[in-house]
């Protein structure tokens, strides 16, 4: 057990520096990226030029200057963004986070049990109209762009029927802590996370009905029939369970991507200030130290997520758990 | 429950599937019965159309391209078109079937015991740890070693053979009147083979059940059954007691199919006689005796399909006992080997 912790911090240790080296060459190896001429302003004179390069270590061979960033990302904590001077970097991801959080836990609760509700009914009711139009509704959903649909959702919830009874109780655009309360959080969050899951419920349905029907082929659902069940039971207990494992593996990359500032498109339309918004603010001004604290964050977070559905594997598949 | 009536009574079973708009028979014209404590082998090479027999009786084809007509009688109840919810009643309680891979056939993320219990639970109306209790017991009677630890165990923890032995524990957990094992050792290394066939052997005097045994085996039949019946590429070819069709076999694929027995004992031939050619497609049946392309005897008559006809013990469709060329009569390996 602690062999296997020691492993994984290992292995997270290892991709983090990885990830790290490849972003900061990455980096410098892009043309026009050089940060001093940003810092330093337009027309700025050589003196300018050579003084900030020397202040920010610049002129310092590459690893020492990888270093430097490392203590002041993690040690310190004190790297500061090349573009607002003096910004800091990880108050501003703290800050973002939760936002992210919240935004993507709320959706994925509402994917899950919309698209397991949605794959196990279009499975039960194989090939008729009621697995047909679940089927459609999923593929619209696929195709709706989330952009778009979070525009409508605020056009209506926010414009032209805000005055109404239906949707007077959305607050503007904008987040609401969760400790500041409670409910506010909820209604600034609940059209967010429907608009974000509508995606993930088309993509999961679909998926869960094909992994449910081929599962129905096999020879223990067979068995599970011979015995005398009932075909509820037979689907819901032997094949859903049994399908669950794909689903969950599917999952945890889906999820891990959200945290890690996938869901920038939804943030962007909410006016939610998110880790997503935060990198491609990051990204579009070319600030390294920016890039490289949500790049880290957003890395942590995929391999906790996937740490986790490791965990949730070996709970839901006995045969993984023998294989370790 | 009288004896004489037989427990399973098919007649003229037709079965035949949809495909590319066209109605492919499959099995056809299928008749035979099981009575009351009886061991009944469906003998035929692969593709003859044994499985899909079984599965039709247990109402388990769930395809919408099936055309399945004739009858099936269990008890005297209509099973060919009975409703799924009445089937249930009798599926796991009074008929049970076990598969032939032992491996797929259990659900890979339950243990042993829980599947087991459920097939209690799902059919009486008794408390976990009874379901329990019973599972143990039942394990135990088929010889699984430790039969506590081993109903706590996955399915992939467990080998081929105990697991077959897990999978007709739990076929008997309810003590179903008929069994219906297709090709449950075809799966199994010889030794397991011979234990699980000893096992189906015994169940008549130990659970008083009747077994409808599937298999391509003719050694296998030898072993263990009272009745036999040889299909043919969907077709009855031959329908009797063991006894009688080991010692005169009147169907040329009968005879054939004895001819690729090894023998249990002594010297094993280098090569076994094997049937040349292989049986037609089902879209490709000839109009005729679907064996005669592969038989030896075959002659102008085999041009229409054989009836079947009655002849000592057995039934049989060749027109060669008719026409009074019957095959010769044989040793019976079994007993001088
Ligand atoms: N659902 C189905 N749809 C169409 N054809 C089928 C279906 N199930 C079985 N068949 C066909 O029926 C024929 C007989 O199959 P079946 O499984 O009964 O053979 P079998 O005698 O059990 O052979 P084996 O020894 O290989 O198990 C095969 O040609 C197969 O292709
Ligand atoms: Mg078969």
């Amino acid at each position: 057990m602690i062999s296997a912790l020691l492993k994984r911090l290992g292995q997270t240790l290892f991709v983090l520096f990885g990830i790290s080296v490849l972003v900061f060459l990455v980096f410098f190896a892009t043309p026009g990226a050089d940060p001093t001429s940003r810092i330093a302003g337009k027309n700025a004179s050589p003196e300018t030029m050579t003084r900030v390069r020397h202040e920010y270590g610049f002129d310092r061979p590459l690893p020492v200057q990888y270093a430097t960033m490392m203590k002041k990302l993690f040690i310190t904590r004190d790297l500061a963004s090349y573009v607002d001077r003096g910004e800091l970097v990880v108050p501003e991801i703290v800050r973002a986070a939760p936002v992210t959080l919240s935004l993507a836990t709320g959706a994925a609760v509402i994917w899950v049990v919309a698209s397991v509700a949605m794959g196990t009914v279009a499975a039960a009711f194989r090939h008729t109209w009621i697995d047909r139009s679940l089927m459609m509704l999923g593929l619209i959903g696929i195709s709706i762009p989330v952009f778009w649909l979070g525009q409508v959702a605020n056009l209506i919830t926010q414009a032209r029927y805000h005055d109404t009874w239906l949707f007077s109780w959305v607050p503007g655009l904008g987040y609401i802590p969760f400790l500041e309360s409670p409910v506010g959080w909820f209604r600034a969050l609940i059209i967010p996370w429907v608009v974000l899951a509508v995606l993930f419920i088309g993509i999961y349905g679909r998926v869960l009905r094909a992994d449910l029907i081929t599962v129905s082929g096999e020879d223990f659902m067979r068995t599970a029939r011979a015995k005398g069940l009932s075909p509820t039971r037979v689907l819901l207990v032997h094949g859903l369970r049994t399908s669950m494992i794909t689903f969950v593996s599917l999952f945890g990359l889906d999820f891990a991507q959200l945290i890690g500032g996938g869901a920038l498109l939804t943030e962007v339309v909410f006016g939610l200030q998110g880790v997503g918004r935060l990198t491609y603010q990051a990204l579009s001004n070319l600030d390294l130290p920016l890039i490289m604290a949500s790049v880290m964050y957003s890395a942590v977070f995929v391999v906790m997520a996937n740490a986790v559905v490791d965990v949730v594997y070996v709970l839901l598949d006995p045969r993984v758990r023998d294989a370790r | 429950m009288h004896a004489d009536v037989p427990l399973l009574e098919v007649q003229n079973l037709c079965i035949s599937f949809r495909s590319h708009g066209r109605n492919v028979p499959i099995v056809e014209n299928v008749s035979f019965s099981v009575n009351m404590q009886e061991i009944l082998a469906i003998v035929g090479e692969s593709g003859s159309g044994k499985s899909v027999t079984a599965t039709a009786i247990m109402g388990l084809i769930d395809t919408r391209d099936v055309k399945i007509t004739g009858s099936a009688k269990f008890r005297g109840q209509e099973l060919i078109g009975l409703p799924q919810k009445a089937f249930r009643q009798l599926r796991g309680r009074h008929i049970a079937m076990v598969f032939q891979d032992p491996m797929t056939a259990f659900t890979p993320v339950y243990t042993i015991g829980w599947q087991i219990d459920e097939q209690i639970r799902a059919h009486e109306r008794v408390s976990k740890s009874e379901a329990r209790a019973r599972t143990v017991q039942m394990l135990g009677n088929m010889g699984v070693p430790d039969p506590e630890r081993t109903a706590n165990r996955y399915p992939h923890q467990l080998s081929g053979g105990l697991r077959q032995r897990a999978m007709i524990a739990m076929a008997l957990s309810c003590n179903p009147a008929l069994l219906i094992a297709d090709e449950p050792t075809t799966a199994l290394d010889v030794t397991v083979q011979a234990q699980i066939l000893d096992l189906i052997r015994n169940l008549r005097h130990d659970y008083g059940s009747s077994v409808l045994l599937i298999t391509h085996d003719m050694g296998v039949v030898a072993e263990t059954c009272d009745q036999v019946m040889v299909m043919y590429s969907g077709r009855v070819a031959e329908f009797g007691p063991g006894d009688a069709i080991f010692a005169q076999p009147a169907h040329p694929y009968t005879a054939a199919l004895l001819d690729s027995i090894p023998p249990l004992t002594g010297p094993r031939p280098t090569r076994l006689p094997s049937i040349a050619g292989s049986p037609p497609s089902p879209s490709e049946r000839p109009a005729g005796c679907a064996f005669a392309p592969r038989c030896n005897y075959s002659h102008k008559s085999c041009e229409t399909v054989p009836p079947l006809v009655t002849y000592g013990q057995q039934s049989v469709a060749c027109v060669l006992p008719v026409e009074g060329r019957a095959l010769p009569s044989r040793a019976v390996t079994k007993d001088l080997a």
